[in-house]
């Protein structure tokens, strides 16, 4: 039955989210990490207020971008699904071809109003495009789709990670490899893959990956032994998290970021920004918090009344997560430092907007629900 | 077709989903805890150790060195202080490439390979950013040059810096000694934290003897560091204490009077007050620049210094140990009535010579024809060797050395200061273990006339003359007067310490020898007669001449002929005003000949200038 048909009257707010097609629990909660992510963007820039302005820029724009997603039709979207991503694979050739290169790595592109990074597209459309795929097939998925679907994965994961950025391959590719999860892969073949891999892991090694990324790796197995080179990032961001303590030095008064002790502190290290000036207590409630996000995108994908929007929701909530696990994780010294943001909070426009617009897919597949009821 | 399907398959694959979701659900807890755990360990297991990484990050100790305590002479006139110099400062941290930098630096500074070398040596035990010395004392058209170019010099500095000063300059330099810069075998010396942030330490004479009254406290800085090593502020001060400050004994008038004196001869002078053991002049010709050493000397300057045959960085007043000559001869002659060798009226011939019971070989006097029949009072004013010959064969060796040594013969006065010899007062038991031969008779003899193995330095000269002044009291010479504490500014004076005491047996005997030095001076026969023209006061005193190489038998002296180098050494010791001393000179002039024609006068320019203008 209709909600709107019961008595009891919906309050004011109910009705603009209704009418905006918002998720009132998701977004007071991405609203709470936005605010918690400006404080600590401000500390981490030396209370620059040019660049708090830029990012409370983006937050709104990306806002706008959310509200306008979850305003498409879950149809419309999966509609779009497969031009999106061969739009994307387009633009990742040509980034290829005419691409910028910054630090290092050949990744921007610029359209002359604006420049940005076309694998951020991608973060999209692949979890977009497999459960769009599979939403028409039957699950658990069988071998053929099982081979399909990984090789629309690989393709722009393989692209991105020669530019190289090898985080944005991760998520897009993980991304991609959720929605299969998702759709009951089933268990062999997972352990398959696994042994598989861990077998290729030394030819990786040798072959795959770049020697930076090499690096990385064995900084973060021994980070004392080259303290001031590719160690210096490591270890100056347990100290910092370390002597935050329980309770943290206070807003603005964690001396390894307000010194300039952290590197890429407004930006991949923010985490030990927040972990000095907050210490550990601030630490979990913002873990928790993220994991709040994570567990309304996943109850989203729950409950949602396709398959389209359960594969695709779950796959976002869960990309997210790689997110946040990724990034806590090279902060806190236990995964290998790969260029992967606190999601929301590090400073910086294009993962911003591509989050947003992911939970606008998500708050999307919960209005589906309603009206199509 | 896949309507059928879907509405057929979609509870279960909308189970499936559900498990699957579930299931990454608790993945995700179960990661997340990880990152939670691994947190904790952090931030609550180890968190005393990262705070202390993170203080240790961002707290440097900055070490303040103190202020070097001023020295003043008696009247408080400056000798050592501290001015503002400009250096040439690195912190090594912020350059990114120190050889280009130096080389770099060439073109504005001149620097040497010493400078190189001691800026090595700072940067080996020098705490993190802090900053080097390079080149000290840097003159004002370096400033300007370097400072407006210094924005291309990362990490280098000009900074202010106080640096001694020695306003007199080469005056005294041998009473006060010098600092320079410190090096490691300096540093094994002292407690490295007081000299954190010091540059410069003691060397020589009393500013190295008081080192640790001049240095002061170090003081300390808790400074907040950004990650560059800039210091961004002070979280808490220890000042540093400034060293106290010197008053020394040496009247700087007095000293500068006796160093023209000497003109450009060579030699050393002491003047003593012989009631307290004040040195009131300590004069070693000829002098240097101390200011030299503050900066770093250049091996030019050195060289030179060090190679001059006239020795100027030798300290002669200390160090210097010469024959005494005649100058002995009172203290023999006391020694002679003391023990009961001799009576004052006893006489003996002087033929020009003397010989030991069956010997052939003859003792000379300098006197070639003999002083005919002389007592006591005559063989100490005309300086008569024959008669102190025999004296001596009398005394025998172990009596003379036992006396000598009650005036401080054969030991060091023990002075507050570096380089003090101790002179040298033959016995028996020293030639034995010196040189592995027994004693010879002929040494007591030429001991007697002050000659053969003995030796003194100018500083116990004056010193044992003091002693004899006042009847037997030899106090421990002193060059520093007062010490005042800082921060309390209480002049603390030293106290006057005596080191020992000869007991007069019969007063009339001192008196018998005091009237003969009297004589010497005052005397118409006495050696230092022509110093008594115009004298206000009663000195006296005793002469001397020193051989520097033996003259064989038969040979004769003959001063023209000799060369400077080998010419006798001049020697004087005084005491004046004569019945109530105040002052002990003894004055040394290398190969200037006779003691009465060139030492005397030096002394009497020395006393008159400390008993007629400073009353």
């Amino acid at each position: 039955m209709n909600q709107t048909l019961e008595f009891d009257t919906p309050s004011v707010s109910r009705r603009v989210m209704d009418a905006l097609r918002l998720d009132p629990v998701l977004l007071s909660l991405l609203l709470m990490l936005a605010a918690f992510g400006s404080m600590v963007l401000y500390s981490a820039s030396g209370a620059d207020e040019a660049a708090m302005i830029r990012q409370t820029t983006r937050i709104l724009v990306a806002m706008l971008l959310l509200i306008a997603t979850a305003n498409l039709p879950l149809r419309v979207i999966r509609k779009m699904s497969v031009w999106l991503y061969l739009g994307g694979i387009a633009l990742l050739v040509a980034v290829i071809l005419f691409g910028e290169v910054g630090k290092g790595a050949q990744r921007w592109l610029d359209l002359g109003f604006i420049r940005f990074q076309p694998s951020e597209i991608l973060k999209l459309a692949v979890p977009m495009v497999i459960a769009a795929y599979l939403s028409n097939r039957v699950l658990p998925v069988g071998f053929k789709d099982l081979v399909v679907s990984t090789v629309l994965v690989l393709i722009p994961v393989v692209l991105i990670a020669r530019q190289p950025d090898l985080g944005t391959a991760i998520l897009v590719g993980s991304a991609g490899f959720f929605v299969l999860f998702l759709a009951g892969v089933r268990w062999s073949v997972i352990v398959a893959t696994g042994v598989l891999l861990s077998a290729a892991a030394p030819l990786m090694w040798k072959f795959v990956l770049h020697e930076y990324q090499r690096d990385r790796i064995l900084t973060l197995l021994d980070p004392e032994s080259d303290p001031l080179g590719s160690g210096y990032h490591i270890i100056q961001s347990k100290i910092a998290i370390g002597s935050g303590g329980v309770y943290g030095k206070g807003w603005l008064n964690g001396t390894q970021s307000q010194l300039d002790f952290i590197p890429e502190r407004s930006t991949d290290f923010i985490f030990s920004v927040f972990g000095e000036e907050f210490g550990f207590l601030g630490s979990v409630i913002l873990i928790l918090l993220y994991l709040a996000i994570i567990f309304r995108g996943l109850y989203i994908a729950a409950h949602a009344e396709e398959n389209f929007g359960r594969l695709l929701a779950g796959a976002l909530s869960l990309t997210f997560f790689v997110y946040l696990f990724v990034n806590t994780g090279m902060v806190a010294g236990i995964l290998p430092v790969v260029g992967v943001p606190l999601p929301l909070v590090s400073y910086g426009g294009t993962s911003m907007v591509t989050l947003m617009v992911g939970f606008g897919l998500i708050m999307s597949i919960r209005s589906a629900k309603r009206f199509l009821v | 077709m896949l309507k059928r399907e879907q509405l057929k398959d979609d509870f279960l694959e909308h189970r499936l989903i559900r498990r699957r979701l579930i299931f990454t659900a608790v993945v995700a807890v179960v990661l997340l805890s990880l990152v939670v755990g691994r947190l904790y360990v952090l931030q609550v297991v180890e968190y005393a150790h990262y705070v202390t990484l993170s203080d240790s990050n961002r707290i440097r100790l900055k070490a303040l060195p103190p202020t070097r305590g001023l020295i003043f002479d008696r009247h408080g006139v400056v000798m050592a202080d501290n001015l503002p110099a400009y250096r040439l400062e690195i912190v090594r941290e912020q350059v990114d490439d120190l050889d280009a930098t130096l080389e770099k630096l060439r073109r504005y500074v001149d620097y040497d390979d010493q400078d190189l070398k001691r800026f090595e040596q700072a940067s080996r035990r020098r705490r993190p950013f802090e900053s080097v010395p390079l080149r000290l004392n840097l003159n004002d058209e370096e400033v300007a040059r370097l400072a407006v170019n210094l924005h291309d010099f990362e990490g280098v500095e000009i900074n202010a810096r106080l640096t001694r000063n020695y306003p007199l300059g080469a005056h005294a330099v041998h009473a006060l000694g010098y600092v320079s810069r410190i090096d490691e075998r300096d540093l094994s010396e002292v407690d490295e934290t007081e000299y954190s942030g010091t540059t410069h330490i003691g060397k020589l004479g009393v500013e190295k003897f008081y080192e640790q009254e001049l240095h002061g406290k170090v003081g300390f800085q808790q400074v907040e560091v950004n990650a560059n090593g800039r210091t961004l502020r002070v979280l808490s001060e220890t000042p540093p204490v400034q060293g106290n400050n010197l008053y020394l004994t040496i009247d700087s008038r007095l000293q500068r009077i006796a160093e023209q004196a000497f003109g450009d001869q060579t030699g050393a002078a002491v003047a003593v007050d012989p009631n307290n053991g004040e040195v009131l002049a300590l004069v070693s010709m000829p002098v240097f620049d101390p200011n030299l050493f503050v900066n770093g000397i250049s091996y030019a300057n050195y060289n030179q210094l060090r190679d001059s045959p006239d020795r100027p960085l030798f300290n002669r007043a200390l160090s210097g140990q010469y024959p005494p000559g005649s100058t002995t001869k009172p203290f023999f002659a006391f020694a002679g009535l003391e023990l009961g060798a001799v009576t004052a009226e006893h006489k003996v011939f002087c033929p020009g010579y003397y010989q030991l019971p069956n010997e052939p070989r003859k003792y000379r006097d300098w006197k070639k024809e003999g002083h005919g029949h002389m007592d006591l009072d005559g063989a100490v004013t005309q300086s008569c060797d024959v008669y102190f010959y025999k004296l001596a064969y009398e005394l025998t060796i172990d009596r003379m050395a036992a006396f000598m040594q009650q005036f401080g013969f054969g030991r060091k006065t023990g002075i507050d200061s570096t380089g003090e010899r101790s002179g040298l007062m033959p016995t028996r038991e020293w030639k034995r273990g010196a040189e592995g031969l027994p004693w010879f008779p002929g040494e007591t003899l030429i001991t007697g006339i002050g000659q053969g193995a003995l030796l003194v330095t100018p500083l116990q000269l004056a010193n044992s003359t003091a002693a004899f002044a006042s009847w037997g009291t030899r106090f421990q010479p002193r060059l520093v007067k007062a010490v005042e504490k800082i921060p309390q500014y209480e002049k603390v004076a030293t106290s006057s310490s005596i080191a020992g005491r000869y007991e007069v047996v019969k007063p009339e005997n001192w008196e018998h020898v005091h009237q003969a030095m009297v004589n010497v001076v005052h005397g118409l026969r006495g050696t230092a007669h022509r110093i008594s023209r115009g004298l206000d006061y009663q000195v006296a005193g005793k002469t001397g001449t020193a051989q520097v190489f033996g003259i064989a038998q038969d040979e004769e002296y003959d001063e023209e002929e000799v060369q400077e180098k080998l010419r006798d050494h001049a020697l004087f010791v005084s005491y004046a005003p004569a019945d109530a001393p105040r002052i002990v000179v003894a004055v040394i002039v290398e190969n200037g000949g006779h003691g009465s024609s060139v030492a005397a006068p030096i002394a009497r320019l020395i006393m008159d200038a400390y008993l007629l203008e400073d009353t």
